[in-house]
């Protein structure tokens, strides 16, 4: 084959697009697992929550979360009859260890489980500069590690609070939705160990998922509306005192 | 034509740029991960990579099948729906290993108030209970099943500790 100094010129970018594609291949995947079935989120049944913190310990075990660092945390809120919009809200170390006995006093208690909300236009992976934090095909908002800068702009952008910068790792770290357990079929860590089953793990694109139902049948927020985040967090009877 | 007249400095120019440019895409292809751009711009293959951590906790189907008699006990009493790693921890090297990694003895004193302590903050229509006046010191698997916590479950045969 004789090709003029012209032709190979020519040929060449169009061979160099071609290697771009024999190099791309497939990526690894988990078997029986197809991304575009799920669309992942969670159930927090406010009332449920018993403030044990079992959901905040099986966090920090399941994803080697580094101490005084939480992925998920829980929050009690005392809400007096009077002031609506200053309630008195703590979570020593997160919760992790419960909370302080109550006194019987005027108002009312409750607790509030936090975690990444997974937004679905979520301002964290808008805000990235090089790509390494996204949305998922199945929904779930992932930080890549090997691509993470730590310039912790995403930290900045999350108006819930849900990322931190991890202290060994100097990446940004932040609740994966236990995607390694959830693609297996497990639930995550802290729905697993909730006793009382107020953490639901829900895949709004499975038809057959309770969350459907509840989600008619029952008064369902998310935090922050306004931001207008597309957060698949879901609480059930969220007092209306919440931040 | 005199207008073509220098068009040899503008070939050698072009030229130049056609090898820069390919230059680029060479390195570029080299720098630039394969799976970048395959479902957005970020790198595919870390969705994978995240997918592929180890798990800690195994679950409660694993537990089952092996501990099918405790989950039974568990079933029929009001921890039906507690799993079992909320007490016993973290099991996943427990329940690949059953031989040789053997899940520690638990401290049911810390681990029964941690969610049964009365609080005011607590949902009232939670069983919480005052355990120094409750029990007055006396451990509470003494009358409770851990498993099947209700008094009409016997503390001693209600499977468990082995």
């Amino acid at each position: 084959m004789n090709l003029s100094r012209r032709q190979i010129l020519v040929l060449l970018p169009a061979a160099a697009v071609a290697w771009k594609a024999v190099l791309a291949g497939t990526p690894e995947e988990a078997p029986n697992y197809s991304m575009s079935d799920h669309w992942w989120g969670m159930l927090i049944d406010v009332p449920k929550c018993i403030g044990c913190g079992n959901c905040v310990r099986a966090c920090q075990a399941e994803n080697d979360v580094p101490d005084g660092f939480f992925r998920t945390w829980v929050e009690r809120y005392h809400v007096t009859d009077t002031n609506m919009t200053n309630p008195e809200v703590i979570s020593p170390d997160g919760g992790k260890e419960g909370f302080p006995t109550a006194a019987e006093d005027a108002g009312k208690y409750f607790f509030v489980p936090k975690l990444c909300n997974h937004c679905a236009d979520s301002p964290c992976t808008q805000v990235c500069p090089v790509g390494a934090t996204f949305v998922s095909p199945d929904g779930v908002v992932l930080v890549d590690p090997k691509y993470c800068l730590g310039c912790a702009y995403c930290v900045q952008a999350c108006p819930y609070g849900c990322r931190y910068i991890h202290p060994e790792k100097k990446v940004a770290d932040k609740c994966t939705l236990c995607y390694h357990r959830i693609t297996k079929g497990l639930t995550t860590a802290c729905a697993e160990n909730c006793p009382t089953g107020a953490r639901q793990l829900v895949d709004l694109k499975n038809p057959h998922d309770p969350i459907h139902a509840f989600l008619k049948t029952h008064s369902v927020q998310v935090l922050k509306p306004q931001m207008a985040t597309g957060a698949k967090v879901y609480y059930n009877e969220l007092d209306g005192s919440v931040r | 034509m005199n207008l073509f007249k220098d068009a040899g400095h503008l070939l050698r120019f072009a030229a130049l740029f056609v090898i820069a440019f390919l230059v680029f895409w060479a390195i570029r292809g080299f720098v630039v991960p394969r799976s970048f751009g395959q479902y957005g711009h970020y790198r595919g293959a870390a969705i994978g990579e995240i997918g592929a951590r180890p798990l800690h906790f195994a679950g409660h189907d694993a537990c089952e099948t092996c501990h099918s008699d405790v989950v039974d006990v568990k079933k029929a009493g009001k921890h039906a729906h507690v799993n079992c790693e909320a007490c016993h921890g973290p099991q996943a090297k427990h329940a690949a290993d059953p031989g040789n990694v053997t899940p520690v003895k638990l401290e049911t004193a810390a681990l029964c108030v941690r969610c049964h302590a009365a609080s005011a903050a607590r949902p009232k229509t939670f069983p919480q209970v005052n355990a120094a006046d409750h029990s007055n010191g006396v451990a509470c698997e003494t009358c409770h099943q851990p498993h099947s916590p209700g008094m009409d479950t016997p503390a001693a045969n209600a499977g468990g500790a082995k």
